[in-house]
């Protein structure tokens, strides 16, 4: 396999920088444009350029297939109970007040972080688990029966 | 009447509405994190007798006309989301839970004759996913908020139809089919959205519906209207767009036709006639020339033609699936007469019919545990070997034809009084007609069943698998007998629909 040697050496290089960018725009999404959906497909990206380059056995030694499906769930657990937080504290479901009371601003700022980063998990991972599965279906036919 | 929710202090009380949504909507991430099928199994079934606990303290609260809401994230509507309860919705929520805990009951002992077992957690998520989705469009009063809960029950029903895929390769076409439709109508429900957020610039049903009196007459709001119609006419199989249903129906598992059959297709209507008489105004020539000249005839040829073509089916579930076109007809046609006693009855049809289809599919689905396919033919004299899973079908089969006594008869009463009244002679000889074509091939399955010879003998279900379809049998009696669940409360939701 020494064909594609710039492709898998570049490809090393941009996964990391791929990611930081990724959780750049997560977490600078309340302040410029971003969020949680593009941060989530942006760092699903990085794992899905290794799987095209590397190939899938080997992304998926670094996330398995498991792993992907529960932390997809985990996300939107992290969404829903930072909903049922509010209402154990005594506020609307979803009301960021609940976090701070004494700072409603800061509230609003923690809560909308906590959501993001809920989608932002579910997204990566959800696109992954979207990639794996089609990645993963073995071909009726083999190349060279064509 | 406002949410009082007091800042900083916990009173479940006043957070039933979300309650009622965001309960299955937790446990459905939490089965994909434990991975456990016995698990999945008990927290489902628990989750939903939550639902089921809350929608009847809802029923209770809006029981004298009063109108629940709650804010999310407690901003006011109409920049906020609302969430709305009154007696026309929450008697939906009461049927969709009680529909989703008796056949999670179900589901126990008959999933794993459907689909593997390493399926199952993932099987039952998918399905709180679904149900959370149903009760959200009918608790919500943000249309757009219509359209998001609308894609998470109909994305998981695809899925859901998609599993009987392990005993008949045909469910995946059908589920793509439905996929195809189901987003095509979705499309033109977001679309009609998108107009009448042109001409309002709003998103909250009660803000809409003050603005859209000052806009008579305005193009944009009746090209929405008309898109929501026949995006909504989709989703909920209206006759000439029904061709997903039948075999969505035939070849989704069991537990999944029963649920679906029960529920979807009544809340698309739901979503249907809060349209027409929260958001637009019903008195609207528009609106109401639409209903007379297209709905009606609509509703009329579903009513005939799905029954006739019933009679003729050999595969029992298929035979139902067109059975629930023409019973979608009768709750159509009610909606279409345009007055409050055809709305009520048509209320009441849902919730009558929710409960009579349900059995229906249950103890075919029962017979189906024995006989491994659903051909008339195979259930010969089964009368005699599965006495109680035949009664209970029988019994949802008198139901369904609307033998007094019946749930079925309290509704079909009520719609053929509605018709009368407003003078249709025609439709209400049609409605018979449609009623005796009913008793045609429900009387055919009875024939089979108790009247002729049986080639092969089987033992009856296990007791776990009878109960929750003589709980749904037992309904069909009760809300036959005791009409104040249902008749009361429709009447009590017309009032408020036509304010």
């Amino acid at each position: 396999m020494k064909h594609h040697l710039i492709l898998k050496v570049i490809t090393k290089f941009m996964v990391g920088v791929i990611v930081l960018f990724g959780l750049y725009v997560q977490f600078h999404g309340d302040y410029s444009p971003g969020g949680g959906f593009q941060a989530g497909v942006i760092i699903a990206a990085a794992f899905i350029l290794y799987g095209i380059v590397m190939g899938l056995e080997n992304v998926q030694k670094v996330m398995p297939i498991w792993f992907a499906q529960k932390a997809a769930a985990v996300g939107v657990l992290v969404y829903a109970l930072t909903g049922v937080f509010s209402i154990i504290f005594g506020f609307e479901f979803l009301n960021y007040h609940a976090i701070s009371p004494e700072h409603p601003k800061h509230g609003q700022h923690y809560g909308i972080i906590l959501v993001e980063l809920g989608v932002g998990i579910t997204v990566t991972f959800v696109m992954i688990a979207i990639y794996y599965s089609f990645a993963g279906r073995t071909p009726r036919l083999d190349d060279k029966e064509w | 009447m406002a949410s009082e929710i007091k800042q900083g202090t916990l009173e479940l009380v006043n957070h039933l509405p979300i309650l009622q949504v965001i309960t299955p909507m937790l446990i459905a991430p939490i089965l994909v994190v434990l991975n456990n099928k016995t698990l999945s199994w008990l927290l489902s079934f628990l989750g939903a007798l939550a639902c089921l606990a809350i929608s009847i303290l809802l029923i209770q609260a809006v029981s004298d006309g009063s109108i629940l809401t709650y804010y999310l994230g407690g901003w006011v509507p109409p920049i906020g989301i609302e969430y709305r309860i009154d007696a026309a919705n929450a008697i939906l929520l009461f049927l969709i839970s009680i529909i989703s805990a008796i056949v999670l009951i179900f589901s126990y002992s008959s999933l794993h004759a459907e689909i593997p077992e390493e399926k199952h957690t993932l099987f039952y998520s998918c399905f709180l996913l679904c149900l959370t989705g149903l009760l959200g469009v009918v608790a919500t009063a943000d249309i757009f908020n219509v359209f998001v809960f609308l894609e998470i029950s109909s994305l998981s029903t695809y899925v859901l139809v998609a599993q009987g895929a392990y005993l008949d390769r045909r469910a995946l076409s059908a589920s793509f089919n439905y996929l195809i439709m189901g987003t095509i109508g979705a499309t033109f429900f977001v679309i009609g959205i998108g107009y009448i957020y042109m001409a309002t610039g709003s998103l909250n049903m009660m803000d809409i519906a003050e603005r859209v009196n000052q806009l008579s007459d305005n193009r944009t709001i009746q090209a929405g209207f008309a898109f929501i119609v026949v995006g909504m006419g989709l989703k909920l199989a209206m006759v000439p767009l029904h061709v997903w249903l039948p075999n969505a129906y035939t070849f989704a598992p069991t537990v999944v036709t029963c649920f679906l059959a029960a529920t979807a297709t009544k809340v698309a209507l739901y979503v249907l006639i809060r349209f027409v008489f929260s958001v637009f105004n019903y008195e609207d020539n528009f609106v109401n020339e639409l209903f007379f000249l297209l709905l009606m005839p609509l509703a009329v040829i579903a009513m005939i033609a799905a029954s006739v073509i019933a009679i003729f089916k050999q595969n029992l579930k298929k035979l139902l699936a067109y059975s629930s076109l023409a019973q979608i007809g009768y709750m159509l046609l009610g909606l279409s007469l345009m007055n409050q006693k055809g709305l009520a009855s048509s209320l009441v049809h849902m919730v009558n019919h929710g409960f009579t289809k349900a059995a229906l599919f249950m103890s075919l689905g029962a017979f189906m545990l024995k006989t491994k396919n659903a051909y008339i033919k195979s259930l010969r004299g089964l009368g005699k070997s599965m006495p109680f899973t035949s009664a209970a079908f029988v019994i949802g089969g008198l139901s369904l034809i609307g033998v007094p006594g019946t749930a079925g008869f309290i509704s079909k009463w009520l719609l053929l009084e509605a018709a009368l009244e407003t003078g249709y002679w025609l439709v209400a000889i049609l409605i018979i007609a449609s009623s005796l074509f009913a008793v045609i091939y429900i009387w055919k399955i009875i024939e089979v069943l108790y009247f002729s010879e049986s080639s092969e003998s089987y033992n009856e279900v296990s007791v776990l698998t009878l109960m929750p379809m003589w709980i749904l049998a037992l309904f069909c009696i009760f809300l036959g007998i005791n009409t104040s669940l249902t008749v009361d409360v429709a009447n009590m939701a017309t009032e408020i629909l036509f304010k």
